[in-house]
């Protein structure tokens, strides 16, 4: 249960507002880093601690793109293809992407380990092509690069136990 | 001349506590509240006439002069979602000068009486945000954030909050909705968030974006005078241009305003790679109208007035340039796709024609536009303008009209010789819409 193992952190988030409704954005960020994606659960526990109906849980976590009610790939690879983006090159990286990983638009590898999304503009149009990854930013990519990035990431799933703050 | 907002391009640590301060940081703020009253400070940014930088070109100081003093509770937000496609300015000043945005919305507050700051940040900066928490929690423990800040006797705390990816909440009514836990769609106004049941927690708010306020600090240890010395008397101050799409040297260029266009894009920014014609220009981001790159354009000055006299507007600054290979038929797509995707679905003319301007858009892509989607092109955005709830409606117009207006000639092309753009059509689909099963194909050729 989120409340009892993260109690000092949504402490912290509520202390922050003067409604429990405010806190609701960040408790699901919480909730989806513990759960991995905002399961049924999640999402209850959530409404729980904000005083809210599960219903407008649901739908705040689907309203967000950085929300996930569905579970994704251990690296969720969210590609820029916005208009400057676009300019510089970013359909065909996301193409280029998309074959080297051997899924569709939208899909997760059959390991499980990556999936892939367009989304629009990230704020880093001077360095496109450029992707999020689980939350953090890689910028001037190329497929050179990508593909030593995606190599990296299949060593570091390899590894035995991730520490935990590596996960947004 | 040394940059007033951009100082990380001149004293590579001004994110550092120590080096903004030992670099004259926080003397604003020291002013503000040791020499002058909140309405001292009020009328100083007035006479500077600094204007938004978020987009509308609102003057600060009258906004911040429409919050009324006897009420208990007020609040300043900044607004730090950054979303228009092409922008990057906010997330430049947070990243390597946060202190000054910090300091700035330390003045916006006391010049309100404010009782908290909040930052609203979008989610995707995540990293970001978490550091400037850090920040906040510096200037907290120097005293120029919090309880009797300064030994003033006020008490003015500071907060992040984290939006989690949705254009609209840029929008100002929508931001206060998600930072309140509710849906991030756009209220009713008025009341407008400076009045009474329209803020923040329906409390009087001024909300402001980070350029905005990152001006506010050097206006008030250099006065409005030195401001008005910098851009034109219309649009005074420094602005940061946002450069992205097909130039030499991409980034963010902090230039008077009032500078033109030309001198902003090939001077300043290296002009068009790989030997290639300027064809047309976003100045605005996606949501103000494309201009073609004549003289007439090339040689205006960049100021709200002259860029609104052209036909768009200023807005943000963020400019987007396609060269002479560039198909406008398709960057209007993908801005088309862009609406579809961010509209928040409230009013039924925004949802409903960003939906169908989007599958027009698609089709064309297919080689399958005809005389008939070019009517409805044209007709399409004009239900939408003027009747809907916030300027996203507006804005979705925009890149519609303006490429039929200014390129009527590669629009007939798509009619006329029906090229196929496969993987546009392709990418252009809204992955949850796909995943929903529903499929561009069931829409009746020409239908509405
Ligand atoms: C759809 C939409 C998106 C917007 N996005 C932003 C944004 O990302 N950042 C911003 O500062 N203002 C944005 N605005 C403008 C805000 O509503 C508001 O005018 C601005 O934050 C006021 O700050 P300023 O007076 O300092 O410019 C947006 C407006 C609309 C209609
Ligand atoms: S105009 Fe569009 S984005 Fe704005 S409130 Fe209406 S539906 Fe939402
Ligand atoms: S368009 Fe890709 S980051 Fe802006």
């Amino acid at each position: 249960m989120l409340a009892e193992k993260y109690a000092d952190r949504i402490q912290k988030i509520f202390a922050k507002y003067p409604d429990r409704r405010s806190g609701i954005m960040d408790l699901l960020y919480l909730a989806q880093e513990e759960y991995g994606w905002l399961t049924e659960q999640a999402l209850e526990e959530v409404a729980a601690l904000c005083d809210v109906d599960p219903t407008q849980a649901h739908s705040i976590a689907g309203f967000y793109t950085m929300y996930s009610e569905k579970p994704k790939g251990k690296y969720w690879l969210q590609v820029c293809t916005d208009l400057p983006c676009a300019l510089r090159g970013a359909d065909d990286f996301y193409a280029a992407l998309c074959e080297f990983l051997g899924v569709e638009d939208g899909g997760t590898t059959e390991d499980g380990l990556f999936t892939v999304e367009q989304v629009m503009c990230l704020a880093a149009c001077d360095k496109a092509p450029m992707l999020q990854c689980n939350f953090h930013y890689h910028e001037n990519l190329d497929m050179e690069k990508m593909k030593a990035q995606i190599e990296q990431w299949r060593a570091e799933a390899a590894q035995p136990e991730q520490p935990e703050d590596e996960r947004p | 001349m040394a940059h007033i907002l951009l100082r990380d391009l001149d004293i590579p640590d001004i994110w550092q506590f120590d080096t903004y301060v030992a670099n004259g940081g926080y003397e604003g703020l020291k002013q503000a509240i040791g020499n002058h009253t909140p309405a001292e400070v009020i009328q100083i940014v007035l006479d500077a006439n600094l204007r938004g930088r978020g987009g509308a070109g609102f003057p600060t100081g009258r906004k911040w002069s429409f919050i009324p003093q006897n009420e208990a509770v007020k609040y300043v937000v900044v607004n730090a979602d950054e979303s228009e496609p092409g922008t990057f300015k906010d997330r430049q000043l947070l990243e390597k000068n946060p202190h000054q945005v910090i300091e700035g919305a330390m003045i916006a507050a006391y010049a309100i009486q404010a009782t908290a700051v909040y930052i609203y940040c979008r989610g995707e900066f995540w990293d970001l945000a978490h550091a400037l928490e850090e920040r906040i929690e510096e200037a907290r423990q120097a005293n120029l954030v919090g309880e009797n800040v300064l030994g003033s006797g006020w008490n003015c705390p500071m907060f992040v909050h984290l939006g989690a990816g949705a254009y609209i909440c840029g929008e100002e009514s929508a931001l206060l909705n998600s930072l309140q836990g509710l849906l991030g769609q756009p209220r009713v106004r008025p009341p407008f968030p400076a009045q009474k049941g329209g803020g923040l927690y329906y409390e009087p708010t001024v909300v402001n974006n980070v350029e905005t306020l990152a001006n506010v600090p050097w206006i008030l240890v250099n006065g409005a005078d030195a401001f008005k010395q910098i851009g034109t008397s219309e649009s005074p101050g420094p602005k940061i241009f946002c450069m992205s799409g097909h130039i030499a040297r991409p980034g963010n260029y902090e230039l008077p305003l009032g500078i033109t266009f030309r001198e902003l894009i090939f001077e300043h920014a290296g002009g068009i790679p790989n030997g290639k014609q300027l064809k047309g220009i976003l100045p605005s981001g996606a949501s103000g109208p494309v201009l073609r790159a004549t003289d007439e354009v090339l040689d205006s000055p960049l100021t709200y007035e002259s860029v609104a006299k052209l036909g768009s507007t200023l807005g943000s600054a963020s400019f987007i340039l396609m060269d002479e290979d560039t198909d406008m038929v398709w960057a209007a797509a993908k801005m088309a796709h862009f609406f579809k995707h961010e509209s928040c679905g409230k009013c039924t003319p925004c949802r409903e024609g960003t939906y169908w301007l989007e599958r027009i858009y698609e089709r064309m892509m297919r080689g399958e536009g005809t005389e008939h989607d070019l009517h409805l092109l044209n007709s399409v955005p004009r239900q939408m303008v003027g009747v809907v709830l916030c300027a996203l409606g507006d804005f979705a117009a925009n890149p519609v009209l303006s490429t039929l207006k200014n390129f009527p000639d590669e629009y007939e092309r798509y009619i006329r010789q029906r090229p196929v753009r496969e993987q546009t059509a392709d990418t252009l689909q809204d992955y949850a819409r796909k995943e929903a099963g529903e499929h561009p194909a069931a829409v009746g050729e020409g239908g509405l």
